[in-house]
């Protein structure tokens, strides 16, 4: 019989549509490999077993009605703690939030309900999404399906875990500053973060308001392709969403599947060049390099000047917006409230609230944020890091006037061991040195495996301009004509 | 030199409501430093001309039509609230003394 878990969205959503399997059968499939292998993995903070079933039910019954399926109805998906589910436990992976079931579903949930698919349950992620590794999240770190020894990526580690775990076919993510590309990068999944504005934030805890972005997670390009046709597109409800149209994502996939890139110009970005990376991640890159010349693509290198200051840059504006927005957690509409003994004033609850509510990576962020935009640094560090982000936005327009894409290795390095990078924060803030600027411009950039280095798996990242999210899935998908997915050692 | 210092640190705590420890400070406080002085670099960027970007989509003023939806009922809104009293959030006191009586 076939495994159900090892089949892609496309196959499963198949399989259901046709009735040579149902809904329920694919589901129950999903939980008895989370119930068999999450214990190791740690991908999930809540499996909704019940609500999973009864999803999976209505979805046989409409097809037994005769009802036209979407292209994902029955596909189950694994959905990233930040986003709001209705009556289902959302934590963001800190305490603060524990036990808080929200009154509402994001603007993403909904849709994932509207196309049919069944969610699973809500993945792990560092606390608030600030992290590189999962490991600061309040509930344990979740692990790498290709060595349980070492990081899957954050924030949304336990999305991308899942997807290499076989637990989930599709999951969703959140990108502020790589939270979605480097968990598929070192995981060896897909990772998409779509143009800013083009997927709802209207349900999604927010951490920094102008650069979060949820997006989709999968194994191939073309079952994320179909997972962000069926999330993105304008919402009233986010007054940031985006007023046109999803680009094209699924055709340029299907496009991109041939295998042919003619006539398609991508620039490698000089700046990335350096130092930064691991020599077993450059080498990977070198090859995909290669192997996207024989298919057809012409290579130039783009100088972008100003890249080298987008990670200091985003370390003043991501904890800005993040101090401003964490202010909400006072004790007083959700969560958690400590030290009102009748005695202590509604500061004093606060204060106790927060220092005990909050983990360390987000009370240094809050500093670093409170810090950024107090009086007397203002112009200097908020002020100065905001005229530096035109600067980048300014590179990346440049570059597209003499390019369709830029590329890079996602990440600098492989998988890292667990607590590696734990003790100085700036060297986790690294992880993130080749994504963030595609989140300071506002355009898309996914990660797509292209090889191994040690027997761990390397990304490429594709970035291209704003509303232009079809062109990096025709190249991604290209480069996984040629490449292939990588298959993680059995559990 | 250090980018900032301890009593700084204490006061950023305050300023961001948070009760840290005096091992907490210790610790914070050679952290904070150490990302301080990465950031900014930002400071090496020659941008005085520059216009600043808060936000990727040129967007303003985005309006919806004036019209009723259905919203959370106030025992839905007030669900997930650590402490509620006839329909509203109950909060410590916040002032010093009960002038309420």
């Amino acid at each position: 019989m076939t495994d159900l878990t090892k089949l892609t969205a496309v196959e499963i959503a198949g399989l259901v549509a046709s009735g040579e399997t149902s809904a329920v059968e694919v589901t129950q499939a999903h939980l008895d490999r989370i119930a068999a292998v999450d214990g190791r993995v740690n991908a999930f903070l809540h499996v909704d077993t019940e609500g999973a079933l009864a999803a999976a039910r209505e979805v046989d019954t409409r097809r037994a009605a005769g009802a036209e399926l979407g292209p994902l109805a029955g596909v189950p998906v694994a959905v990233k703690d930040v986003l709001t589910t209705k009556g289902v436990p959302t934590t963001v992976g800190s305490k603060i939030l524990e036990g808080w079931r929200p009154p509402y579903d994001s603007t993403i949930v909904q849709r994932l309900r509207a196309a049919g698919t069944v969610m699973l349950g809500k993945t792990n992620m560092d606390e608030f999404a600030m992290g590189s590794s999962t490991e600061y999240s309040a509930y344990g770190p979740s692990r790498n399906p290709w060595d349980t020894d070492r990081i899957p990526g954050g924030s949304g580690g336990g999305s991308a875990a899942a997807l290499a775990a076989y637990e989930a076919p599709l999951a969703i993510g959140s990108d502020t500053g790589g939270s979605i590309r480097q968990p598929g990068a070192v995981t060896g999944t897909v990772g998409a973060k779509p143009t800013y504005g083009g997927t709802s934030r209207y349900g999604l805890v927010a951490f920094s308001s102008s650069l979060d972005t949820p997006g989709p997670c999968a194994r191939t390009v073309l079952d994320a392709a179909l997972l962000h046709e069926a999330i993105g597109g304008h919402d009233p409800r986010d007054s940031t969403s985006i007023a046109a149209p999803v680009p094209d994502v699924v055709a340029a996939a299907k496009l991109g599947a041939t295998g042919d890139l003619t006539g398609v110009r991508l620039g490698i970005v000089t700046e990335f060049g350096g130092e930064g990376a691991e020599p077993g991640v450059m080498a990977a890159f070198n090859e995909a390099v290669d192997t996207l010349t024989k298919l057809g693509a012409e290579i130039v290198e783009i100088s972008c000047p100003n890249f080298g200051y987008a990670l200091p840059a985003y370390y003043l504006i991501a904890p800005s917006e993040c101090s401003s927005n964490l202010a909400r957690f006072d004790g007083v509409r959700f969560g958690l409230r400590v030290g009102d003994d009748g005695n202590r004033s509604l500061e004093e609850v606060m204060s106790l609230t927060r220092e005990a509510g909050f983990g360390p990576e987000v009370k240094r962020r809050i500093m670093i944020g409170t810090y950024a935009l107090s009086s007397g640094y203002y112009d200097a560090y908020y002020g100065q890091a905001q005229k530096v982000r035109t600067l980048i936005t300014r590179d990346f327009t440049a570059a597209f006037e003499r390019v369709d894409a830029l590329i890079s290795p996602t990440t600098p390095f492989v998988a890292f061991p667990l607590g590696a990078r734990t003790s100085d924060p700036y060297q986790m803030y690294l992880a993130d040195l080749f994504t963030i600027p595609t989140n300071l411009y506002g355009g898309p950039g996914i990660s797509v495996p292209c090889g191994l280095a040690d027997g761990l798996p390397v990304g490429l990242q594709v970035m291209a301009p704003t509303m232009a999210d079809d062109r990096m899935y025709r190249v991604a998908a290209a480069l996984e004509s040629a490449v292939g997915t990588l298959t993680p050692p059995v559990l | 030199m250090a980018a900032i210092s301890r009593e700084e640190v204490a006061h950023l705590a305050r300023l961001s409501r948070l009760a840290v420890t005096e091992e907490e400070l210790d610790t914070f406080a050679g952290q904070l430093d150490v990302i301080l002085q990465a950031v900014a670099q930002v400071g090496e960027v020659a941008a005085a001309d520059i216009p600043p970007t808060s936000h990727s989509v040129p967007l303003t003023n985005v309006f919806r039509d004036d019209v009723v939806t259905p919203c959370l009922t106030p025992q839905e809104a007030l669900s997930g609230a650590p402490d509620a009293q006839e329909q509203r959030f109950r909060v410590p006191r916040i002032l010093d003394e009960d002038v309420a009586s």
